[in-house]
């Protein structure tokens, strides 16, 4: 007996678009569209589920999509937003069907797409959890026989009577994703849901997942945007991109992979204003990322000189990509002259980022943080750039969780005495 | 050993492929999830009454009222035939299964919508849903019938041996609310209008039924039309045997197939649509 658990062949889902309605022109077509409406939206409520002829309303959600998974093994899913991983999942858990393909899996499986699936605010604690658990496919008697175990890992045990519409939403999400990590499923679907609760309650909840897939044998399938806890929890990763699948690998390659892709799209991203041409994103030679560690440079085109001030200080902003500001800063007063060319070189010295991807914001003003700001323009998020471990010498960090923030504290800064 | 964590394997596989055509429903696995339907049902029934102070004492208040007021409409000022019983007994005996039926098709047609969220982020047997709708409100059908078993003893009415006949009627009256509540639960994931629909129309079938006037005052050349509803005969039944009067069997019949007929297509209907409820719900 091969001891491939999961077998994908050849998996495509497709969807349909709503289409988009007609508008009227005159007063008198859109009475008549009313009229009409009844007609109009049956055919296209109808057709939402059925796909007679290719159509532009047609969005292939999965194509060709094949992969194996062997017992025990950690999978990470990587793509970027509407890449297909969810509709992925969601053909995995059985929730919705594909189009064509086949998938065969060896094991009952548990899907946690969501934390708290089926909780109702008026019943209890303890009721949520058989309700929660029964849902995602246990029985009552199994539940009898963990419910110590699962009320004492939420840490809610105060207020396991009480109603859950009195918990906090943190209670709530704990509660859950406890009666989920009792789940005894020979292969789990996880989907991003490590993303809610408090860093303590994280940490509990990624060693249990580390426990499972290490301790037990389970196979694991793990969805994230979070590179740090795909790199933590898995090996191999998948990478899917726009439907297909584009890599599978060890995971940091998937990774450095799925960067380059964010990269490329980056900078066909055109920032264009009344004053800047465009930023360009100074990377070394030939790199799709800074190198961890390194400086910051960014290079500013200025289209129209005659609307920048004299002088001005530049204020910048790096954020995380789920737009979480990491840190500011403004530089000193600099004036007309000083730059000839049109054109601006911005370095940020090495911020110590961890690898990953972060947002620039900036703005022009005058005034520093010092004495009163006053900005003339504003510009949020107006390029994405990366940051990662291009050296394959180096070693990477590792053992970073996302949980630990975004800059990294090197030791000699660190003083212990 | 071997041989054995082998064949515990095999139990489990699963394969997913793209399905087609009509299906049965997979009576196997709805019976793996048993105990999600009963703590749905459980759900079901808490969630209704909580934080309301009278609770449970609302499946009592409302078909009493109605009756109160259709024997004051019907039974005082319109003076409709009630069988020669006093209407008080005549329409109680008739709004207490209508009342579960027309609760049950609200509550059913509406049960895959108001989870929507449940079905798309988890898989189980989606026909749970509108199944716990149903037996949720059996709750309801219960507490009324204590309040039928109080009139009856306040009329000095005997039921008659044809009560033994009861447990098929209810039958009848489950397979028609469930075949209904099928169809229309699936219906309404996709068309929004059935929600909308069902409340206009479930009043307006309410005299498509003798609970209001009795099946005397139909007209001979349209009495089969009329026993094909399948409510008509469980309500002439129930009306027959709590007063000893012989099985109305020719009303009975023809709404027993209608209301097979149903229930079978509703299970088939149900299972064809299922596939689509994650992706237009």
């Amino acid at each position: 007996m091969s001891d491939t658990i999961i077998k994908v062949e050849n998996l495509s889902k497709r969807y349909r678009i709503g289409l988009q309605e007609k508008k009227a022109d005159t007063f008198a077509q859109q009475i008549w569209n009313n009229f009409k409406a009844p007609i109009e939206n049956f055919k296209r409520i109808k057709s939402l589920g059925k796909f007679e002829e290719e159509s532009e309303s047609v969005h292939w959600a999965l194509k060709d999509v094949s992969f194996e998974v062997k017992k025990g093994e950690v999978l990470g899913i990587i793509g970027k937003n509407g890449a297909g991983k969810s509709t992925l999942l969601k053909i995995l858990s059985k929730i919705t069907e594909p189009t064509s393909g086949r998938i065969e899996m060896n094991g009952r499986v548990a899907a946690l797409l969501e934390v708290g699936t089926g909780f109702h605010p008026e019943l209890t604690g303890r009721e949520n959890i058989y309700m929660n658990g029964t849902i995602l496919g246990m029985t009552k008697k199994e539940i009898d026989r963990k419910l110590e175990e699962i009320i004492d890992f939420s840490g809610v045990e105060k207020y396991v009577d009480t109603p859950v519409k009195f918990y906090s939403s943190g209670m709530r999400v704990r509660l859950g994703f406890s009666v989920a990590a009792h789940l005894e499923p020979e292969i789990l679907i996880i989907d991003e849901v490590l993303s809610v609760g408090d860093f303590e309650f994280q940490k509990k909840c990624l060693g249990k997942m580390e426990d499972v897939s290490q301790k037990e044998g389970r196979t694991v399938l793990f969805v994230s945007h979070n590179m740090g806890a795909v790199r933590n929890l898995t090996r191999k990763s998948i990478l899917l991109n726009e439907g297909s699948l584009r890599l599978t690998s060890n995971t940091n390659e998937v990774v450095n992979e799925y960067l380059r892709i964010q990269k490329s799209k980056s900078e066909n991203q055109s920032f264009e204003s009344e004053i800047f041409e465009g930023i360009v994103v100074e990377y070394k030679n030939g790199n799709n990322a800074f190198e961890i560690f390194d400086d910051l440079k960014f290079e500013f085109s200025i289209k129209s000189k005659n609307l920048l001030p004299n002088e001005f200080r530049l204020g910048v902003t790096v954020s995380s990509m789920d737009e979480i500001n990491i840190f500011s800063g403004v530089t000193n007063v600099i004036s007309q002259s000083e730059f000839q060319n049109g054109r601006l070189e911005l370095v940020i010295k090495s911020p110590n980022l961890v690898e990953g991807e972060y947002k620039l914001s900036f703005s022009l003003g005058l005034g520093d943080l010092f004495e009163s700001r006053r900005e003339f323009l504003v510009h949020r998020h107006a390029l994405v750039f990366s940051v990662a471990n291009l050296n394959p010498e180096k070693p990477s960090l590792m053992n970073w969780q996302s949980s630990y923030g975004n800059i990294v504290v090197k030791s000699q800064n660190l003083i212990l005495s | 050993m071997g041989f054995q964590e082998e064949w515990c394997i095999e139990m489990n596989k699963t394969v997913i492929e793209p399905s087609k055509g009509w299906k049965v429903i997979d009576f196997e696995e709805l019976w793996r999830y048993k105990d999600l339907l009963y703590f749905l049902t459980v759900r079901g029934i808490k969630a209704r009454y909580a934080q309301s102070i009278l609770g449970i004492g609302w499946a009592i208040i409302q078909p009493l009222f109605t009756t109160l007021v259709f024997t004051v409409v019907f039974g005082g000022l319109a003076k409709v035939d009630s069988d020669g019983m006093p209407y008080i007994l005549f329409s109680y005996l008739a709004l207490w299964p209508w009342n579960y039926f027309s609760g049950t098709l609200n509550e059913s047609a509406n049960s895959l919508i108001a989870n929507a969220g449940m079905i798309t982020k988890v898989y189980f047997p989606r026909l749970i849903l509108p199944l716990a709708a149903i037996f949720s409100k059996l709750l309801d059908f219960i507490i009324s019938f204590v309040v039928l078993l109080i009139l009856l003893i306040y009329f000095k009415v005997m039921p008659g041996i044809g009560i033994i006949w009861l447990p098929i009627l209810l039958i009848q009256l489950l397979m028609t609310s469930l075949g209904i509540g099928m169809i229309l639960s699936a219906m309404a994931v996709q068309y929004r209008d059935v929600k909308y629909a069902l409340g206009f129309i479930v009043q307006l079938l309410l005299y498509g039924a003798p609970v209001v006037y009795s099946t005397t005052a139909v007209p001979e050349q349209y009495q089969f039309l009329y026993s094909l509803n399948p409510m008509v005969g469980v309500i002439e039944g129930i009306r027959a045997m709590f007063l000893s009067r012989p099985m109305p069997w020719e009303w009975i019949w023809p709404g027993s197939i209608v209301a097979i007929i149903f229930f079978v297509f509703g299970l088939f209907y149900f299972r064809r649509m299922e596939k689509v409820f994650a992706d237009v719900a």
